[in-house]
C-alpha cells in the first residue's frame, strides 16, 4: 500500500506541526547549508528506522517521512528531542555495528533498535536514552503512520483517531 | 500548531483587580461563562476569576497528540497541576478527581463528551414521584424555557426521542446520523422491543455560531481540535466582547465577608495576591471547589464556613455511575471512526422507583482499542505490530449506561486540614459513597445490556457492574437547592439563603441528579441564575 504525501499532510493535521512550513525535506545534504545537512541526516536516520518499524506492505516511506518531518522539525523542544534521540541512536549504531543506521541491513537496524531497549521501554521525552528513542523515534514514526488514512486502512479503519476524515465513514458498512 | 511538548507558554497578563466591579464570577467553566456573558451583555461590569490558565487555541492539535500518546495521562492533556489540584480521598470508593475535571478558561467542557439531555420531569420530584431523595424547589416547567435557551447557546444537534420530556421546538441542529454499529444494535433491539433514538450532542452537525461542523477527529474526549464540540471558551469570548474582564491563574482562596454579604474575593496569582471587590458574587467552581471555597471562608461569624447555616455545604456529594457490557461479534463493527455517541435509549428511564433508579442506555461507537493508541504501547513493530493491530481491531461491540445515585450526607467534600495546596489552603477531601439503589440499578442495566448483546450473537468479554463501577465525572449535590434554609444552601434562584449577594451556578446545587449528563441543566440554571443576579443588581 502506497503512502502518499497526502498521508503525511494528514498525519501533520492529526498532530501538532512545528512552525516550519510543511514541505519536503531534501534528501541530499547540499540543499540548505549546514542546517540542511543536519536535517537531511535526521531524515535519513528516521527513514531507515521507519523501513523497519513500518509493515512491509507499505511503500513510499521516504517521501512520507520527509514530508512529515518537514512539518515537525523546527526550533522547538520537540524537534530538539527528535535530534537528540537520533544522535543517541546513531552513536549506538557506530559503537555496536560500525556504521550509521542507514547503512545497516534491515535486520541489523531491527536488532539495533531492540538492543537500545526502545522496544520494551515506556516512552518518555525526558527519560533514559531508551525511553527517548521510544518516544521520539519509534512512537513518532508509528504515530505518523497509524494516524494517517493509509495507515488506518492497513488495520481496517479509514478514519483513524486523530485524522479529520469527516462524517461519512462511521456510517458505512464493511462492504460499502 | 505545535507538537505535544511545546505547549504551555505563559503570556504576561494584568491580573490586578478591576475597580467598580458589579459582579465577580468565580470559575470560567460553562456556568460561569454563561452567567458572565449574560450579565456583561446586560451592561454590568463583570470580572471572571479562574484558578487555571487560559489555553492557546492553536495548541489544540498538540493536546490531541497528548491524548493519543501513552506518555501523557488524562490530566496532562490540559496541563493538570498535581500541586495546584491536590486533594485527598477517604471514602469507601476512590474518586479520581483530577481525571474528572479541567481547571482553566473553559473548565471541564474542554475535555467533556458533550452529551446534553434535559432531565425528565420526574427527576425534579424524586421524593413525590419515586419515593426517594428530595424534590427540587423548581419543576421541569420552570426550567423548560431555560433549557431551550441553553440549547441555542451551546448549539445542540439532536432528533426525536419518544421518552424525553415535552419541548417546544426542534433542537437548533439536525441530529448526527446513526452509525453502522447502531444499525447492528437496531436489529437486536427491534427483536427485543427496545426503542433506540438519537443522542443530543453539543457538537455541530453543521456550521453553527461561527464554529465548523464536526470533521471526525475522533478524540472528542478529551479534546476537540476543530471546535465543533462546544466548550465554554465560546461564552468567555462573548463575555469579553461585551466588556467583561477574565483573569486566569487566579486562585480564589477566601471570600471576605460581613454578616450578610460577601465583600471581596481574595485571590493569588503568579504575580501576587489581590482582592476583587464587587456588588455581587457568583460561585461557579463546580461541585468540589465550590463547597471547598465556602468552607475555606470560615470566620468568627461563620465558624462552619460561609453560607453553611444549614450544615449541608459539602454534603450529599454525588455522581452518576457507569454500567457497561461489551464483547465481540463475528463480523466487522466499524468502531472508532468518531469519538461520540449517535444512539441511546431512555426507554427504561421512567420506570424508576425507590428500589431501582433511572438509567439510560448508550450504544458505543468506539468499543475496543484505538489502533493508533495501541500501536504506541507494544514491544512489537513492523509486520508483527500490524498483525496484532488487525487482530485487536474490527469486531468489538459495547454498551454503556448512566445510572442515578442518591447517596446520603456522608458522601461529601470537606477540607483535609493535614494537607495544603500550593497556596497553603487545606485541600479538598473527597468522601464518596454509593447507595444500594444505585448498585441495584447497575445490575438492572447490565441485565438489559446482556439481553441485547446476546440477541446480537455477541461473545460477552467484559462487564462493568456493581463491584467495579466508577463515576461519570459529574460532580453534583454539594450546595443543594431547596426551600428550607435549614436543609439547603441556595434557594430556587441559586441565591444562598445566608448571604444576600452570593449565588451559586453549578451542578453543586442539584438536589438529585437523575441519570442524564448534567451540563445542559447546569447551563439552564446558569441562565436562570443570571436573571436573578441582574434583577438584584438593578434593585428589582
Amino acid at each position: 500500500m502506497e503512502l502518499s504525501r497526502r498521508d503525511a499532510v494528514a498525519a501533520l493535521g492529526a498532530l501538532g506541526a512545528g512552525t516550519a512550513t510543511a514541505g519536503c525535506l531534501q534528501g541530499s545534504p547540499d540543499g540548505d547549508g549546514d542546517d540542511g545537512g543536519e536535517e537531511a541526516a535526521v531524515r535519513e536516520t528516521l527513514v531507515a528506522a521507519a523501513e523497519v518499524l513500518y509493515p512491509s506492505a507499505v511503500d513510499g516511506i521516504d517521501e512520507f517521512v520527509g514530508t512529515f518531518l518537514a512539518g515537525r522539525l523546527d526550533d522547538g523542544p520537540h524537534a530538539a528531542g527528535v535530534r537528540d534521540a537520533v544522535d543517541a541512536l546513531e552513536t549506538r549504531a557506530e559503537a555496536w555495528y560500525d556504521g550509521n543506521v542507514a547503512a545497516l541491513s534491515a535486520e541489523d537496524r531491527d536488532s539495533l533498535l531492540r538492543e537500545t531497549g526502545a522496544g520494551a521501554a515506556d516512552p518518555d521525552p525526558d527519560g533514559t536514552p531508551a525511553e527517548r528513542i521510544r518516544y521520539y523515534i519509534v512512537n513518532e514514526l508509528l504515530l505518523a503512520l497509524y494516524s494517517s488514512p493509509t495507515g488506518g486502512e492497513l488495520v481496517g479503519i479509514e478514519n483513524p483517531q486523530g485524522h479529520a476524515g469527516g462524517l461519512d465513514s462511521y456510517q458505512r458498512g464493511p462492504t460499502a | 500548531m505545535s507538537p505535544a511538548e511545546n505547549v504551555g507558554s505563559e503570556a504576561s497578563t494584568d491580573r490586578t483587580p478591576v475597580t467598580d466591579c458589579d459582579v465577580c464570577v468565580i470559575g470560567a467553566g460553562p456556568a460561569g461563562a454563561l452567567v458572565a456573558s449574560r450579565l456583561a451583555e446586560a451592561g454590568h461590569e463583570v470580572v471572571v476569576l479562574d484558578a487555571g490558565p487560559r489555553f492557546d487555541p492553536s495548541d489544540r492539535l498538540a493536546r490531541q497528540e497528548r491524548a493519543i500518546r501513552p506518555f501523557y495521562d488524562r490530566p496532562a492533556v490540559w496541563d493538570g497541576d498535581p500541586e495546584r489540584d491536590a486533594h485527598s480521598n477517604d471514602g469507601e470508593r476512590f474518586y479520581p478527581l483530577n481525571h474528572a475535571r479541567v481547571k482553566g478558561i473553559g473548565g471541564s467542557t474542554l475535555h467533556w463528551q458533550g452529551m446534553v439531555m434535559r432531565l425528565h420531569e420526574a427527576d425534579f420530584n424524586s421524593q413525590s414521584e419515586r419515593g426517594i431523595g428530595v424534590d427540587w424547589p423548581i419543576n421541569y416547567e420552570d426550567l423548560r424555557p431555560y433549557y431551550a435557551a441553553a440549547e441555542r447557546e451551546l448549539g445542540v444537534a439532536g432528533g426525536d426521542n419518544p421518552f424525553a420530556p415535552p419541548r417546544e421546538t426542534p433542537r437548533p441542529m439536525p441530529e448526527f446520523q446513526p452509525s453502522y454499529s447502531d444499525s447492528l444494535f437496531a436489529e437486536a433491539c427491534d427483536e427485543l422491543g427496545i426503542a433506540m433514538h438519537s443522542v443530543p450532542n453539543a457538537r455541530n452537525s453543521e456550521s453553527y455560531d461561527g464554529r465548523s461542523g464536526c470533521v471526525g477527529y475522533g478524540t472528542c474526549q478529551p479534546v476537540c481540535p476543530s471546535g465543533a464540540k462546544y466548550d465554554a471558551t465560546v461564552h468567555i469570548e462573548r463575555a469579553e466582547e461585551a466588556g467583561a474582564t477574565v483573569i486566569d491563574r487566579a486562585v480564589v482562596g477566601r471570600l471576605a465577608h460581613d454578616a450578610e454579604s460577601i465583600t471581596a474575593a481574595e485571590y493569588a496569582t503568579p504575580d501576587g495576591e489581590y482582592r476583587q471587590e464587587a456588588e455581587g458574587f457568583v460561585i461557579a467552581a463546580g461541585g468540589v471547589e465550590t463547597p471547598r471555597l465556602l468552607l475555606l471562608s470560615e470566620s468568627e461569624q461563620y465558624p462552619d464556613g460561609l453560607a453553611n447555616s444549614s450544615g449541608t455545604v459539602g454534603k450529599f456529594f454525588m455522581d452518576h455511575l457507569f454500567a457497561g457490557t461489551g464483547g465481540l461479534l463475528d463480523e466487522p463493527t466499524r468502531q472508532g471512526h468518531i469519538g461520540f455517541l449517535t444512539s441511546e435509549s431512555h426507554q427504561f428511564y421512567d420506570e424508576a422507583d425507590a428500589e431501582v433508579g433511572p438509567f439510560k442506555l448508550e450504544f458505543f461507537n468506539y468499543a475496543g482499542p484505538s489502533p493508533v493508541e495501541s500501536a504506541l504501547t507494544g514491544d512489537d513493530w513492523g509486520d508483527d505490530l500490524l498483525e496484532r493491530l488487525r487482530g485487536e481491531y474490527g469486531t468489538h461491540i459495547g454498551m454503556g449506561a448512566l445510572v442515578e445515585s442518591i447517596p446520603g450526607e456522608d458522601s461529601s467534600i470537606g477540607l483535609d486540614r493535614d494537607e495544603t495546596d500550593a497556596h497553603g489552603n487545606p485541600v479538598p477531601e473527597v468522601h464518596w459513597t454509593v447507595d444500594d439503589r444505585a448498585l441495584r440499578t447497575i445490575e438492572r442495566a447490565n441485565e438489559i445490556q446482556e439481553r441485547i448483546l446476546n440477541e446480537l450473537g455477541a461473545e460477552i468479554t467484559w462487564q462493568v457492574g456493581p463491584e467495579d463501577t466508577g463515576p461519570a465525572y459529574h460532580h453534583m449535590g454539594t450546595t443543594r437547592m431547596g426551600e428550607d434554609p435549614t436543609e439547603s444552601v441556595v434557594d430556587a434562584d441559586c441565591r444562598t439563603h445566608d448571604l444576600d449577594n452570593c449565588w451559586i451556578a453549578s451542578s453543586s446545587v442539584f438536589p438529585t441528579g437523575g441519570a442524564m449528563n448534567p451540563t445542559l441543566t447546569i447551563a439552564a440554571l446558569a441562565l436562570r441564575c443570571a436573571e436573578s443576579v441582574d434583577a438584584a443588581l438593578r434593585g428589582e
